[in-house]
């Protein structure tokens, strides 16, 4: 019972990631990863200015949804 | 094809001189390891694809030469799902092969250029979600609706054969070739590829070309909402929620976006609701009930807002909603009509299938069939999104065939499910509910009347029935409702109710469907104006350069507001049309979806020629001759066929000549304004759309002309130049489809096994 729950909890996850994942959820995380594969010398962003960066450069440069 | 002077070994070219680091496992899988493994047939993976075909072919059969009473609608799932299988096992992997010719020895553009932001290897099945959601939206939803006026089978062929061998195939090789450019855009490649005129011509017609949509998409919202105040409460709200999961993300919990998707989740369906509520009492009808002229004019100034507002506070946030939404209610309805499994009573073939005067939309079968479903089957708009996102977001070469042609095949799977629910209507439902007004008179006895009278086969439908309807979806009257959207939502409730909640929730669903159909257009109109002000601004800038500074505010004002001018004129007169906007305008759209089509395979046809590849090169050539041939004659009708329903400038003739005559009503204008307005909307489209072929034949020449060249260039040995980025070898690898073979398997587990600081040092250097 409790194994089954656990895959039916771990399911969840796996979808709830996947879906954060489309959405650009876990960009946060992906910078922090390439920030510090790529050594830089310099402090990476915090969280908050790096979600206002990131919409900020939207605004000059657009993505385009289809209809 | 002897005579062609086709590179026959890709390594020629430089492809395979890519030095990979020794110390590292291998960026790839062996080709040879790769072949050997896709050549073998082991006798359980013969099994499974006869099978694939067998019931593929059992659900063609079943739809296409079976003329039972009615059709179980299981056999579009099985009749599509089998196609794109087989077109996706053995016709993407020819493109790869012969044209594409990935190497995952080469890096990507997210590897080589990584930045964390813009360029950021994602994981494929990741991508291809996120892709998808970019590509499928409200096109898909609408067209085939329209389109199921001719029968259903026609639109099944054209969806499913249509994607597999061009919808498909453009959206793949655009990403590739835009992923060799480092994620360069379709206007930019055109320019490359094409010279000066052809890169012009494309620019303009891409620029004229995405106005035309967004207005047609915003006018399908219009139609959906127009005297409906729950809909226009719920779809309104939905402004007021953005608003505030922008504010919540920028300064309450940044960062937290599946939480506030959520959040605004739940709003969303509380807007619902609560639209069904306010619908209900006298204030709430009162504000909430406005007519098409002026929902259009406050999506028009709404429009021009929210292109200029900051991105994080409105558009950002409600992508973030449709996306939820989309992927939620695609599961939805693919889920609803395996469960449910409707049965269809529409022909094969209707009545209108062999005649011209179809009250949807006017024009024989061939070419406007073609041009009514583009999404789905054919759509050029994806090359703008193929072209530029998701290149600089591809992990490995190969994983293009599956997030590119994949991608496509899903939206096509999206196409057949709406026409599903479309078609799971009453026929005379369908007809009262897509007819224009002029035809249908607005009554439900008025409509009911005129619907028996066309004589459709089994055709008998009942005043009663139009109110029963209209009463159990929450709407005061379902006569008339064209653009799809109403359709496929009475569709959606009608399937949905047998699923979950019976009668009592049709209203829920039906509002439902109207809500995300609204925010996935929403979202493109807003997104559609501000990338259409960006283009506008860098091709004024190219004259005063000021232009081209994005922050430079008068500037993007300007453009801002020109642009929302072009469509809200647009809109303007389809709403105000009394022939019907959706009946005239939206021939236009799908010819202007298609044409960008065509312009985008020319874009292909010219790179893959430059590649030496001739002998695969109707490939590319198979899409773009048939769309070529379907839209030009498609404009030539539109621009010169005697008939005015079908003829812009006949119908412009004909209103001319009545006004002359003193005449002070004709046909469906009731007073000599409407015919003076009538008078106006033909000249326009009519022109628009010889601008529209015009360029797009500049374009095809242009294309047409270097793919000679090349030709030429290849067998004299002149050299070509390349305006691929330099090859850099890849330090990762990733498998290139959704489950990984053996090959691939046995490399991700020796790629694991590495120390992590040894994986991507170094890797996002520049």
């Amino acid at each position: 019972m409790s194994t089954g729950l656990a895959a039916v909890t771990k399911g969840f996850r796996g979808f709830a990631r996947y879906l954060g994942g489309v959405l650009g959820a876990d960009a946060y995380a992906k910078y922090l990863e390439h920030h510090q594969a790529a050594g830089h010398g310099t402090p990476p962003l915090g969280e908050r200015e790096f979600w206002r960066d990131r919409t900020d450069r939207q605004d000059s440069n657009p993505q385009g949804r289809c209809c | 094809m002897a005579g062609t002077p086709d590179d026959r070994r890709s390594t020629a070219r430089g492809d395979g001189a890519v030095a990979t680091d020794a110390s590292l496992p291998p960026s790839a899988v062996d080709p040879k390891v790769r072949d050997a493994e896709e050549k073998k047939w082991t006798p359980g993976k013969i099994a499974l694809w006869v099978a694939i075909a067998l019931l593929g072919g059992v659900a063609w059969f079943m739809l296409a030469i079976i003329r039972g009473e009615t059709v179980n609608a299981i056999w579009f799932v099985f009749a599509s799902v089998c196609t794109y299988l087989i077109g996706y096992r053995f016709y993407s992997k020819v493109i790869e092969r012969y044209i594409t010719k990935p190497d995952d020895r080469r890096a990507t553009p997210a590897e080589y250029k990584a930045d964390g932001k813009d360029y950021v290897r994602t994981d494929r099945n990741v991508l291809f979600g996120h892709h998808f959601a970019a590509i499928a939206g409200a096109g898909p939803l609408v067209g085939p609706v329209l389109a199921a006026q001719m029968g259903y089978l026609p639109g099944t062929i054209w969806i499913i054969i249509g994607v597999v061998l061009a919808g498909a195939v453009q959206d793949y090789l655009v990403m590739f070739f835009s992923m060799r450019r480092g994620g360069r855009s379709l206007g930019q490649m055109a320019r490359e590829e094409l010279g000066v005129i052809g890169g012009t011509a494309a620019l303009i017609a891409t620029l004229l070309i995405m106005v035309i949509i967004v207005a047609i998409l915003a006018l399908v919202v219009v139609n959906a909402l127009a005297e409906s105040p729950w809909g226009v409460f719920s779809v309104g709200m939905t402004i007021p929620i953005a608003l505030f999961m922008g504010v919540y993300l920028r300064f309450l919990r940044p960062g937290k976006v599946m939480e506030v998707s959520l959040i605004g989740f739940v709003l969303l369906m509380a807007a619902i609701i609560g639209g069904g509520i306010v619908a209900e009492t006298p204030w709430g009808t009162d504000i909430f009930t406005l007519d098409r002229v002026t929902i259009a004019w406050g999506l028009i100034v709404y429009g021009f807002i929210a292109a200029i507002l900051p991105v994080w506070l409105l558009l950002a946030p409600r992508d973030y909603l449709s996306t939820f939404m989309k992927i939620g209610v695609i599961v939805m309805l693919a889920l609803a009509i395996i469960v449910v499994r409707p049965e269809i009573s529409v022909p094969a073939f209707s009545e209108f299938a062999s005649r011209e005067n179809g009250p949807v939309f006017p024009g024989a079968l061939f070419p406007f069939l073609f041009v009514t479903i583009a999404c789905g089957a054919l759509s050029g708009f994806h090359a703008l999104i193929s072209s530029g996102t998701t290149p600089k977001l591809v992990e490995k070469e190969r994983q293009t065939r599956y997030i590119g042609y994949g991608g496509m095949l899903m939206e096509s799977f999206v196409a057949i499910m709406a026409l599903v629910a479309a078609i799971s209507i009453d026929r005379g439902l369908y007809f009262a509910m897509n007819a224009p007004a002029a035809l249908t008179g607005g009554t439900v006895e008025s409509a009911a009347t005129w619907v028996n009278s066309l004589g459709l086969a089994g055709v008998n439908i009942s005043p009663d029935v139009l109110a029963e309807t209209a009463r159990n979806v929450g709407e005061e009257s379902i006569v008339s409702r064209t653009g799809g959207a109403p359709t496929l939502a009475v569709g959606l409730a009608h399937i949905m109710q047998q699923f979950i909640g019976g009668t009592a929730m049709m209203a829920f669903w039906y509002h439902f469907a109207i809500m995300f159909e609204a925010l996935f257009i929403l979202t493109a109109v807003d997104a559609g104006t501000r990338v259409a002000r960006f283009m506008l601004q860098d091709s004024i800038g190219n004259f005063v350069p000021k232009f081209k500074e994005a922050s430079w505010r008068p500037g993007a004002w300007l453009c801002t507001a020109v642009m929302v001018g072009a469509w809200g004129a647009v809109l303007l007169m389809g709403v105000t049309d009394p022939l019907g906007g959706i009946n005239t305008l939206f021939p236009l759209f799908g010819i202007a979806n298609q044409l960008l089509a065509a312009i985008a395979l020319s874009v292909c046809l010219a790179i893959v020629a430059k590649r030496g590849t001739f002998k695969y090169l109707w490939i590319v050539a198979l899409p773009l001759a048939f769309a070529a041939v379907v839209t030009i004659t498609a404009s030539y009708q539109k621009i010169f066929s005697p008939t005015p329903a079908v003829g812009y400038f006949a119908n412009n003739a004909a209103f001319s000549k009545a006004l002359a005559d003193g005449k002070t009503e004709f046909g469906t204008a009731k007073s000599v304004a409407a015919m003076e307005a009538v008078v106006r909307n033909t000249a326009i489209q009519g022109w628009l759309s010889v601008i529209f072929v015009v360029l797009s034949i500049i374009v095809i020449a242009t294309a047409l002309l270097a793919t000679v060249n090349a030709f030429r260039n290849r067998a004299d040995g002149t050299a070509v130049k390349d305006t691929e980025d330099p090859a850099r070898p890849s330090r990762v690898f990733a498998p290139a489809g959704l489950i990984p073979t053996p090959a691939e398997k046995e490399l991700m587990a020796e790629w694991d096994k590495l120390p992590p600081g040894a994986r991507f040092e170094r890797a996002g250097h520049h």
